[in-house]
């Protein structure tokens, strides 16, 4: 069974795939607007950026946070400078190397599902005297919702599920940045087969899940706008 | 009170150059092949197209002019889009409830009962607008537009996605529009016979230049213009219910050259209708003919007349200051030898009630 320090690292794991949605959530609605309505010629290359953590090996990812985010990168200087200390080995370096990493997994969904709005909904929105914002947040988030469902899963999923990025920026520090792909990976380690197959097991459960919330949910979706 | 309207909007291949004066009153149609930019010219005016050479004015209220842009939810204005974009994740009321909602409370003139009860989508308001019929959905959707109060109204064809059946349904409710409230409608369309129905004043567009721009009668019967020259040629009457005939179920219009009668129709006596003469029903003689099955027969005076290919000619008539159109044959004319200035008469084999 779970141990006391299993049940720390999955309510560290959860704390950081809770914090990073909301996060990539806040930020990546404005971007995945702008990225949908934007006529800009070079629109391309912020794309390419957005996707890149999709073909990056975590460990390359997680190498240049630790380079950053350490003591003597240009951003853990400066926190040192502050009277702060280096994020590397921290939760909030997590956060940080979460929030990267996962950012395709939530930013592409919104962007599709504002896309597939189109401007025809907005445009009769603006004719019934609602300005740009007012339209925004009450025509253009209503009719994404499937997008944001399937963002904020996939997101929180992929978070729970990270490894490469956490072991470069995070350590293994029990009670602090330890999660669970790590803790499991320490119990293979110590050949503890038995605590192994509890934690990947309930992970695989609730990835399995997850996803299937986000199919089911997306059917009836697209059921109701058909 | 008119309405300005000065655009050149270059897309490339395609260039829009009007530069258009029309009265804020009653319904102006812009009417022209599709491609002709008439849709563009729409949504310009409504703003949702920003283009910089351009100077509009409604009323007394520039919305556009060189500096400034007025965007289109600071515009007093309603549009009906040609599918009618109902919002799919509100009911129909809180679609209704959307625009009156942002409209200040000094500035409703319309009413949302009043709106509700013009489009007869009472029994509608809990229903989402994926349960709504086509025809359902655009009396949504014109109520709508009408409940912010518009000070002008725009309609993309607001028919065009509809079949015949459901055509004939949306018609009457905006033909009624401009009798009961008092609000100017500017209105797209590729269909004469839609034309013909609603219109009071015409602009003929053709490549992104507008052709001619008049009140309706008189577009549709200028002997310069396409639609008299067209195989369906028609002229537009109004005219007045004087009386009904009940032995004979008929019923008597008086229009400015005369008494029409046309079979009974159940129309109060003193009420407006629209009339359409097809120029290919209306024949001349020189005398009034007795002896005749045709009861329609009345004095016109030839004003011009316009060879039409090579055994037509299309004749323009005044009865009384009403202009009507006969297409005769071009050996017709040359018998009775008819020329501008002389008196005729005018037998109309059928009527066509429009309203």
């Amino acid at each position: 069974m779970l141990n006391e320090a299993d049940l720390t690292a999955l309510a560290i794991t959860l704390k950081l795939a809770l914090i990073s949605t909301l996060i990539l959530l806040l930020l990546g609605t404005p971007l995945a607007w702008w990225l949908a309505r934007t006529r800009w010629r070079f629109k391309f290359l912020l794309e390419a950026v957005v996707a890149l953590p999709l073909v990056l090996p975590p460990t390359v990812l997680g190498f240049y946070l630790l380079v950053t985010l350490g003591p003597n990168g240009p951003v853990g200087g400066l926190m040192e400078s502050l009277g702060g200390r280096p994020l590397a080995f921290t939760f909030t370096g997590l956060v940080i190397g979460s929030v990267i990493y996962s950012m395709p997994f939530v930013i592409q969904p919104l962007q599709d599902a504002f896309s597939a709005i189109g401007r025809r909904p907005l445009e009769v929105a603006a004719t019934l005297r609602a300005s740009p914002l007012d339209r925004f947040f009450t025509v253009a988030i209503p009719l994404a919702r499937p997008g944001f469902f399937t963002a904020a899963v996939l997101g929180f999923a992929h978070t729970v599920g990270e490894f490469g990025v956490v072991l470069m920026i995070g350590g293994n520090i029990p009670g602090e940045t330890q999660v669970l792909s790590i803790a499991i990976y320490d119990h293979v380690e110590g050949m503890e087969y038995v605590h192994a197959h509890w934690l990947s097991g309930g992970l695989l459960l609730m990835s399995f899940l997850l996803l299937v919330a986000v199919y089911a949910l997306n059917r009836k979706f697209r059921m109701v706008q058909a | 009170m008119t309405i300005e309207a000065r655009f050149r909007i270059d897309q490339g291949d395609f260039t829009l150059d009007v530069d258009l004066s029309l009265p804020a009153q009653g319904v102006s149609s812009l009417f022209g092949p599709s491609g002709c930019g008439k849709t563009t010219l729409l949504r310009a005016i409504a703003g949702l197209e920003h283009h910089r050479d351009g100077y509009l004015k409604v009323g007394d209220m520039v919305w556009q002019e060189a500096g400034l842009f007025v965007p289109p939810h600071q515009r007093p204005l309603g549009y009906v889009f040609q599918e009618a974009s109902l919002f799919p994740h509100l009911s129909v009321r809180r679609n209704l409830e959307y625009g009156v909602r942002r409209v200040a409370e000094s500035e409703r003139r319309v009413s949302l009962e009043q709106a509700i009860e013009l489009l007869e989508i009472g029994q509608l308001l809990e229903r989402k607008p994926d349960t709504l019929s086509g025809g359902e959905r655009q009396r949504v959707a014109i109520a709508r537009a009408l409940a912010v109060s518009p000070s002008l109204l725009l309609m993309d064809e607001p028919l065009a996605a509809l079949d015949v059946n459901r055509k004939q349904e949306i018609l009457p409710y905006i033909e009624s529009l401009h009798q009961d409230l008092d609000i100017p409608v500017i209105h797209v369309s590729h269909s004469p016979d839609e034309v013909a129905r609603i219109a009071d004043h015409l602009v003929l567009l053709e490549s992104g230049h507008v052709v001619a721009s008049g009140d309706v009668h008189e577009i549709f019967t200028r002997l310069d213009l396409p639609p008299a020259l067209d195989s369906d040629a028609a002229a537009i009457i109004e005219a007045v219910v004087s009386g009904h005939d009940e032995t004979y179920h008929l019923t008597y219009l008086e229009f400015a050259g005369g008494r029409v009668t046309v079979p009974r129709e159940d129309l109060r006596v003193g009420s407006q209708v629209r009339l359409k003469l097809a120029a290919r029903d209306v024949s001349l003689t020189l005398e009034h003919q007795s002896g005749t099955s045709i009861l329609n027969i009345f004095p016109a005076v030839i004003d011009e007349i316009t060879a039409e290919g090579s055994a037509q000619v299309t004749v323009r008539l005044l009865a009384g200051d009403a202009p009507v159109l006969a297409r005769i044959t071009k050996k017709s004319a040359a018998d009775l030898a008819l020329k501008p200035g002389k008196a005729v008469y005018a037998q109309v084999k059928s009527v066509a009630l429009l309203s």
